[in-house]
């Protein structure tokens, strides 16, 4: 069956120990995560966690299917139409050209937003698909360390 | 009402009107044990292992239908008690298990006796606590108990410090358990129905496929209703046993890789399945490919998750099984021709007489199977049955008559050998009107076999019945099938003097090598009531058949074994 990549939204109760529940469920049924974020849904009891994964049309309801079974959580999104951002942030060498990232992370919703005596972190938020561009892009500078947030997420 | 978090468990089992707990105390606990000393509401049986506590309280709640109660100690208390929570989680049976912790200060420095319980109990249990502050207490024991009971039963873990248990705070239960998080759906969607009710009427080769979601619901007088007023024959899985009776005309038998050829292959030849409360186990189905290949699925469900999990539903429907069949019946009985399947009864009645379920004798060892026939014979109803897991399980799932619900107490999805003594004890004390049978094979009994003198100390009488092969009989089965052979780490030809072993916890032994032996024994183990081992010498190369073999289709089964 064909493999597809899927973006879970799922809003659980804000209490202890319910991101293991959730995340021993993937690792004890064999379903993979590729990304999985985290935080509090302001001015309420519960957190939202967005978790992009993939497997075959019959994995991914039984995902959805088995995360509604766990007693903490409230709803289950399985995105088909939504609007998808992720953050990336690069430290860079100094020695590198600041005029031409900023131009480069500018083109993906980004600037450099810290500058020190030898490095520079530049900063973007953009589709995932558009932050994988960037960091190819970026390569030419030299990069010393990156880091992603992972996706989030929301229906249109 | 002010009390400590100890007094609060005791209050709570009692607003629960739990009857019996089966357990071990231990440091963490003690505050509990303490409280337990000086209450009369309830009796607790000090089991002596762990483990024996959490299946004697799976037994318990097999038998009544009750939240089975088991309580434990900290870290080594509970590990050992992680397999009865393993087992009542793939067997769905509602439990609730009270373990102590270490003191909340001492937690996460590797305190003596302290181990991350909720953390090993998360994926074997419905759901787990760590209490913090004995105010949450009532509230977590109460949903605990809920949980455990609706929706797809299970067993639920509350893991509560000790310094919790000395905390007081104050208790009140009267509070309705409200969980904006957990709303099980009890009723099936009418239309669906509607719709599952079409296509029964519209099918020449219908199949009721039963599983042990039957049993949890209560629902088998539904289903007999349901299966006399359409007359559509049915098959059970190990689970369901006892849902109708052996010798109901529409029963078929067992299906699965252990099941009978007539089973096997009415599932293989149905056009429709209809699945009540089974959740097509790999062990029934054989090669998913070729299962039911040529069947609409009509899947009834309590649990959202296990429709459409391997097989595919052409009409899903949740909702439990007795609600479902309660819609279900009255459309049957205004749509459904009950004559229309009288070709379909021919079809099976064939497949009966092609390849009946059934064992030759020979020479003067007792066969196994027939101990367990024997044992029907001369109990039926009035015995409960338990067992361990093996060969002996798969012949008594085979060949005892059970005749009705509740009657079948096995491990089956996890599997776990030294289940069946602990949990015949926990049948016994919930029905100690009916005789409690443990059918054991050698390997299994020594699992458990420190609850001779639980079983003893309480007045518990079960009747271990040990098929003795001198072997782990069902791997030395597989051995010979598929290792060439090759029976390693099987034979247990180094056995215990079975009769000196009850004698000297108490209980009667007595070691069988005929016919006429065994059935004095038997007689003689129900007469005087007291707890016993009847070691029964059986045929040591037996093979459990038919066998469908793993990865298998049901239609292509090994019907017969000739040694090479």
């Amino acid at each position: 069956m064909e493999e597809a990549r899927r973006v879970i939204s799922v809003i659980v109760m804000n209490e202890a120990s319910v991101l293991s529940r959730i995340v021993g469920l993937f690792s004890g049924r064999g379903y993979n995560i590729e990304s999985l974020t985290v935080a509090p849904i302001p001015e309420s009891k519960y957190s939202r966690i967005t978790i992009v994964t993939s497997g075959s049309v019959r994995v991914i309801e039984q995902i959805t299917k088995q995360l509604h079974k766990l007693i903490p959580v409230l709803k289950v999104y399985e995105h088909a139409d939504l609007v998808e951002k992720e953050m990336a942030m690069v430290k860079i060498p100094m020695s590198e050209s600041l005029g031409d990232i900023e131009a480069l992370s500018h083109a993906y919703n980004g600037r450099i937003v810290n500058v020190g005596s030898d490095t520079l972190i530049a900063m973007v938020a953009d589709e995932p698909m558009r932050v994988n561009h960037f960091l190819e892009a970026i390569k030419r500078f030299h990069p010393k360390e990156i880091v992603r947030s992972g996706s989030v997420a929301l229906e249109r | 009402m002010q009390i400590s978090g100890a007094q609060m468990v005791i209050e709570a089992l009692i607003a629960e009107e739990v009857e019996v707990v089966f357990g071990y105390p231990g440091g963490a606990i003690m505050n509990v044990y303490d409280e337990i000393y000086k209450q009369r509401s309830f009796q607790h049986i000090l089991t002596r292992h762990e483990q024996a506590a959490v299946h004697a309280a799976e037994g318990y709640s097999k038998a009544t239908g009750k939240v089975g109660v088991a309580m434990i100690t900290s870290g080594p208390g509970f590990t050992n008690g992680v397999t009865g929570l393993a087992d009542a989680y793939m067997d769905s049976i509602p439990l609730v298990v009270i373990s102590g912790q270490v003191p909340m200060s001492l937690i996460g420095t590797d305190a003596f006796q302290e181990i991350d319980a909720v953390g090993i109990s998360r994926p074997c249990t419905k759901h787990n606590y760590l209490v913090t502050d004995a105010a949450d207490l009532p509230r977590i024991l109460k949903e605990a108990f809920y949980i455990a009971r609706t929706g797809r039963p299970g067993p639920v873990h509350v893991d509560i410090p000790k310094d919790v248990t000395a905390q007081i705070a104050k208790f009140d239960y009267s509070k309705e358990v409200e969980l904006e998080t957990y709303k099980p759906t009890t009723k099936g969607n009418t239309r669906q129905i509607k719709k599952a009710i079409e296509a029964i009427a519209g099918a020449k080769r219908p199949l009721l496929y039963l599983g042990g979601g039957i049993i949890n619901a209560n629902a088998a007088e539904l289903v007999r209703e349901f299966s006399k007023l359409t007359q559509i024959p049915a098959v059970e899985t190990f689970m369901a046993r006892g849902t109708l009776r052996h010798d109901d005309p529409l029963l078929i038998s067992m299906l699965g890789m252990h099941g009978s050829y007539a089973a096997n292959m009415a599932m293989s030849e149905t056009d429709l399945v209809i699945g009540l409360g089974a959740r097509f186990d790999d062990r029934v189905t054989g090669k998913l490919s070729e299962f039911a290949k040529n069947a609409q699925i009509i899947h009834v469900d309590i649990d959202p998750a296990s429709i459409s999990k391997l097989v595919n539903a052409h009409f899903p429907i949740v909702g439990d099984v007795k609600n479902v069949l309660e819609q279900m019946i009255p459309l049957a009985k205004e749509q459904i021709d009950p004559s229309r399947y009288t070709p379909w009864h021919n079809t099976i009645a064939n497949f009966n007489k092609l390849h009946p379920l059934a064992y030759t004798e020979e020479g003067d060892r007792i066969k196994p199977q027939w101990v367990v026939e024997r044992i029907g014979q001369l109990l039926g109803d009035s015995a409960n049955i338990s067992t361990d897991v093996g060969q002996h399980q798969m012949w008594t799932a085979q060949f005892y008559p059970f005749s009705r619900p509740r009657q079948w107490i096995s491990s089956g999805g996890l599997g776990t050998m030294g289940f069946g003594f602990p949990a015949a004890m926990g049948v016994k004390r919930a029905d100690m009107e009916r005789v409690s049978i443990n059918i054991t094979g050698d390997g299994s009994i020594l699992m458990n076999i420190q609850e001779l003198m639980t079983a003893v100390e309480y007045k518990l009488p079960v009747i271990n019945i040990i098929l003795n092969n001198n072997f782990l009989g069902m791997v030395r089965q597989w051995q010979t099938l598929f290792y060439d052979k090759r029976h390693s780490s099987t034979d247990l030809s180094m056995q215990p003097d079975f009769v000196k072993l009850a004698e000297a916890f108490g209980g009667i032994g007595y070691r069988v090598t005929t016919k006429e032996e065994f059935d004095a024994a038997l007689k003689d183990a129900v007469e005087k009531n007291v707890v016993a081992i009847i070691d029964v010498a059986v045929n040591r190369f037996e093979n459990v058949l038919p066998m469908v073999p793993a990865g298998g289709s049901l239609f292509n089964m090994m019907l017969e074994y000739k040694e090479k």
